[in-house]
């Protein structure tokens, strides 16, 4: 069992890294993207779009954590 | 040769030659320390495993619809290079601490020092930490060898990209003796994290049924703009936060 958890946990590490919602946020983007392509709507700039905000928002996060640590 | 399939060698030689400096640190360190036999022979069973999975998972790869495998692929390199570009910008910024190889490479040094020494055979702990290093480094990549390459139909060129970049780094060490601390990490690794999320962009769109403006031209638009806004968020981070990391040690 020990092996198994470390196995999944090395995975989770190395394809989904320090944030989480970087992964998460990757995948609502592009079933997004699909529902609206199969519907006919132009959506490519969806994706583009959405990266830059989620790169901010993961970057900015760590920004104000910093802020605030050294504000104490 | 199409301006797509000389970004595709760009971006695999450059992500390459920044995993390939990290593992080659390691391995001196390991070689100085206990002996080159074990650390060679770690190298050379990390390399064999790294070959198993590109035989593995290559052809694979090429039984998947080419659509399903532009939108795994594209998720799979946005993921990837969305977290290279976080760390870039956030070291670049001054959150996080610049990856230094001089100092990984003595505390390698001294970890080999103070484990124990076994008279005799293979020394395992030089090899189980050059055979790690290898591995875990060259993990990476191998994906994206195999997610490149699969997707562009350049699976050879490609690896000729990550062949080139072990030929310079091989040849640098074997020069110098010293861990690469020369080399411009973080500049690679942004460089490499916006290449890696502009075919992210483009391919995972592609895959999800978008047709881009410009086809493969939007490319063009892409890369550029993903350098831009990263190298804003740098100068607003630089300007808005107090806090300034030094130096970092260990590996990614």
């Amino acid at each position: 069992m020990r092996y198994i958890r470390s196995f999944a946990l090395f995975w989770w590490d190395f394809i989904v890294g320090d944030d989480y919602r970087v992964a998460l946020s990757v995948v609502v983007l592009l079933s997004a993207t699909a529902v609206l392509s199969h519907n006919g709507v132009a959506a490519w700039w969806l994706v583009p779009a959405g990266v830059a905000v989620t790169l901010a928002v993961s970057v900015f996060s760590v920004a104000r954590r910093s802020g605030q640590r050294s504000s104490r | 040769m199409t301006a797509n399939a000389v970004l595709l060698f760009v971006a695999v030689f450059l992500a390459s030659t920044v995993e390939m400096v990290e593992a080659a640190t390691i391995v001196v360190a390991v070689g100085v320390t206990r002996g080159w036999r074990s650390a060679l022979i770690g190298v050379g069973a990390g390399l064999l495993a790294l070959a198993v999975v590109v035989a593995a998972l290559g052809p694979a790869l090429t039984a998947i619809p080419l659509n399903a495998l532009r939108l795994a692929v594209g998720g799979l390199l946005l993921v990837f290079g969305l977290g290279w570009l976080r760390k870039a910008i956030l070291r670049a910024a001054g959150l996080k601490a610049l990856h230094n190889e001089t100092e990984m490479f003595r505390e390698q040094r001294e970890l080999a020092r103070e484990a124990r020494v076994v008279a005799g055979g293979l020394d395992t702990y030089g090899f189980t930490v050059s055979f790690k290093g290898v591995l875990l480094e060259g993990l990476e990549v191998v994906f994206i060898v195999i997610t490149f390459g699969s997707n562009q139909g350049g699976i050879l060129l490609a690896s000729l990209g990550a062949v080139a970049a072990a030929v310079l780094v091989l040849g640098a060490v074997l020069v110098l003796r010293a861990p690469l601390s020369r080399v411009p990490e973080n500049t690679l690794k942004f460089v490499v994290g916006s290449l890696l999320t502009s075919f992210g962009t483009f391919w995972g769109a592609e895959g999800a049924g978008v047709s881009w403006p410009g086809s493969d031209v939007a490319l063009a638009v892409i890369i550029p703009t993903t350098l831009l806004i990263s190298a804003l968020m740098v100068a607003v981070l630089r300007r808005t936060t107090p806090v300034r990391a030094t130096t970092r040690v260990g590996v990614a």
